[in-house]
């Protein structure tokens, strides 16, 4: 678990945007290399990890996505020295000025974002949430040092380093989502003595924070039976706590709502109840804003299920969670899949699930 | 004291004041609070001082005697407070609400890391995810009010209502910068400990490391009445506001520009500065060589303000080293700019007689 915590903390350390999550996928396949049987990377750079099951040949088989991208910062441009940025992925301004970055340039350089003074921005400006298309990435660099190591399209990833705070929590940028990679790598680590009859496809996705790309792709190349989405949602906290929210420490959450089969949803229900595992339930009237909403509609289609993990202040550079909510999904994770019997499948019966009470 | 010789003794800054300025930049002493830096400026000077005296706000007055008869008292002030926050109320669960010390734009409170209290307990100002916001949400800052300093929800026990709290900001340098918090105004209590260990010998300094600067220039009030010196300098640092303009026109109120060297104070919210000292500075800052430019007259005020109105009054006037991005977590000043300062305010204290303040303002 110890091991677990440091490799989680070294995922959080480092870039991997969207688009280029390479640094990422290492320090995922070295992880995951010892629990699986077969281990590649697709043509856009998903990681794709095998573990079989000791079912009969042609055995089903359970996708467990997690995206592995970030959020984070592009240069568009060079002005007296100073970087502007556009973002990639969701990034509200206002947790920008005084932000800590790596740009990655021709060679990797610190910088901090920055808001102008008042006085010096478009009046309509002043006062408020200063808009991205304001604010500058200064290097501390002299302006021909920097027009000498940074080009337009250059990345800038949060520098935030991870913190241990009071009550088993993690707090850095990218726990969205490499905590779900974490907790995947937690049921691989839980079935190395757990017999399980399906196949396992252990799956570290690209680009869900621009283009669902690696959600869209996989899919169709592993063709599971099943595919399920870990990935965070939004814990209750300072300015969140409508009913979109649930409680952080509280456990797993179980969507329900379109991106949700009913009858895998019940299936994680039903083990968690059995097995006393902590989870809350969620409910997703529309877009899951997860892989699954991708791998649900890839080729003829998916049942697909969305497992969450608590996080506070979201696409912040100080993203909060609580490793037992992680070690909690890993394990009902694991402890659905080895009781997922041969013929599950044909017992999926549209009828046979009511409706929530 | 001949012009080379005064040249040969002005203190460098190397590698051993860079790791100084580190440790009095990852220090923590918000205004009212000062201890740390305190503890750290008494331990620097105890071997270099005549005496010490720390006054009932918290002052660490310094005197250092001249090696002449009858030498012109010269008070120096630099500040050892830092712009931070308060623990206001515990809501349970690790939440805590908190108010600012000293100005620091609410606009730039979130997201960051924080160190909490004597133990630097670490913490986080937070914010709602951008998903559950609206557009027209955006557009507006997140008021302090909907703002919390999170620990953790293990509801540690260690931090309580009444903790001071700063940026968990740690010093770095990126190529010729140096980058920290609370730069304004350690860069001066840098300086200032400099100028205690090399002393021009002309001079009895008077150094004053003040307190609570941030909360109203409540330290160096009283410190000058104490210390009651013939003239006064103000160290400290000033924003470089040297950014683009929106719509690119010539920026032409920056305030100071990085890398043009110490700023010289004319006219700030507070202060008129003594034109005879301000004459000092520029006919040492020429004769020397020592690149220096004028502070555009403005708002914004220094420790000069509280001590020119001492007792019968006292000529005064402030240096400041240029620094982007002033009361948030990080400010940026160049080296050049620090070097050049301590450069100025050596040479022109070694240069200083009673001639300067001979003719009537």
């Amino acid at each position: 678990m110890t091991e677990l915590k440091e490799t989680l903390k070294q995922l959080i350390s480092l870039p991997g945007l969207s688009g280029y999550e390479a640094p990422a996928r290492e320090v995922i396949r070295a992880a995951w290399e010892p629990l699986v049987d077969e281990i590649s990377v697709s043509p856009i750079g998903s990681l794709h990890a095998l573990r079989r099951g000791i079912g009969p040949e042609p055995r089903p088989s359970i996708l467990l996505a997690a995206h592995m991208d970030a959020i984070g910062l592009m240069v568009t441009g060079i002005q007296e020295g100073l970087l502007r940025f556009t973002e990639v992925g969701g990034v509200d301004p206002r947790i920008l000025p005084g932000l800590r970055v790596t740009v990655h340039g021709r060679k990797d350089l610190p910088g901090l974002v920055v808001q102008p003074p008042d006085y010096l921005l478009e009046p309509a400006q002043r006062g408020k949430s200063v808009g991205m298309d304001h604010l500058f990435i200064d290097t501390g660099l002299e302006e021909d040092e920097v027009k000498e190591l940074v080009r337009i399209g250059d990345l800038a990833s949060f520098a935030q380093e991870p913190l241990e705070l009071s009550g088993k929590t993690i707090v850095g940028h990218s726990l969205d989502n490499r905590v779900s990679v974490a907790a995947i790598t937690y049921c691989l680590q839980e079935l190395q003595h757990m017999v399980h009859t399906w196949d396992v496809w252990a799956v570290a996705t690209v680009q869900e924070e621009e283009t669902l790309g690696g959600g869209f792709t996989s899919p169709f190349e592993l063709n599971p039976t099943v595919a399920v989405a870990i990935d965070v949602t939004f814990a209750k906290g300072p300015g969140a706590n409508d009913w979109r929210t649930v409680g952080l420490s509280k456990g797993p959450t179980l969507a329900w709502g379109p991106n949700a089969h009913p009858y895998i949803h019940k299936k994680f229900l039903d083990v968690a109840e059995q097995l006393e595992i902590p989870y809350q339930k969620e409910y997703v009237p529309k877009h899951s804003g997860t892989d699954a909403y991708a791998m649900q509609v890839v080729a003829g289609g998916f049942p697909t299920m969305v497992i969450g993990i608590p996080l506070r202040y979201m696409h912040t550079p100080v993203e909060m969670i609580v490793l037992k909510d992680m070690e909690r999904a890993g394990r009902l994770l694991a402890e659905t899949i080895v009781r997922l019997e041969v013929d599950f499948m044909e017992k999926i019966t549209w009828d046979e699930v009511k409706d929530e009470e | 004291m001949k012009n080379n010789e005064i040249l040969s003794q002005i203190p460098e800054i190397g590698e051993e004041q860079i790791q100084l300025l580190e440790k009095l930049s990852n220090a923590v002493s918000v205004s009212g609070d000062e201890s740390e830096v305190r503890n750290i400026v008494m331990e620097e000077v105890k071997e270099f001082a005549d005496n010490i005296r720390v006054d009932a706000l918290g002052n660490v007055l310094v005197t250092k005697k001249a090696k002449v008869d009858d030498p012109v008292r010269v008070m120096i002030a630099a500040h050892m407070d830092e712009v931070g926050f308060m623990l206001v109320d515990d809501e349970g669960e690790g939440l805590f609400k908190f108010e600012i010390v000293g100005g620091i734009d609410n606009r730039q409170l979130v997201g960051k890391p924080v160190l909490v209290g004597k133990e630097k307990l670490p913490g986080v100002i937070g914010a709602k995810p951008i998903h559950l916001t609206t557009a027209d949400e955006r557009k507006n800052p997140i008021p302090l009010d909907s703002l919390r300093i999170d620990m953790g929800p293990g509801n540690s026990k260690k931090c309580k209502v009444g903790d001071r709290a700063t940026f968990a900001t740690r010093f770095e340098t990126w190529g010729p910068s140096l980058v920290g918090k609370a730069l304004d105004d350690r860069l001066g209590v840098a300086t200032l400990i400099e100028l205690v260990k090399h002393t021009p010998e002309n001079i009895e300094l008077l150094a004053a490391f003040t307190v609570q600067e941030e909360n109203g220039l409540r330290g160096a009030r009283i410190a000058a009445y104490s210390m009651n010196p013939e003239v006064a300098f103000v160290l400290d640092s000033t924003p470089a506001n040297d950014l683009p303009v929106w719509d690119e026109e010539e920026n032409g109120r920056y305030n100071v520009k990085l890398n043009h060297g110490p700023a010289i104070y004319r006219l700030d919210a507070a202060t008129l500065s003594d034109p005879r000292l301000i004459n000092h500075l520029v006919k040492v800052g020429d004769e020397f060589k020592i690149p220096y430019q004028f502070r555009q007259p403005g708002k914004g005020g220094t420790d000069a303000g509280a001590i020119h109105k001492q007792r019968g009054g006292i000529p005064s006037v402030s240096i400041s080293v240029p620094g982007r991005y002033a009361h948030t977590a990080v400010l940026i000043a160049r080296k050049a700019d620090w070097e050049n300062t301590m450069k100025l305010i050596f040479a022109s204290l070694a240069k200083f007689n009673r001639d300067v303040l001979s003719v009537d303002r």
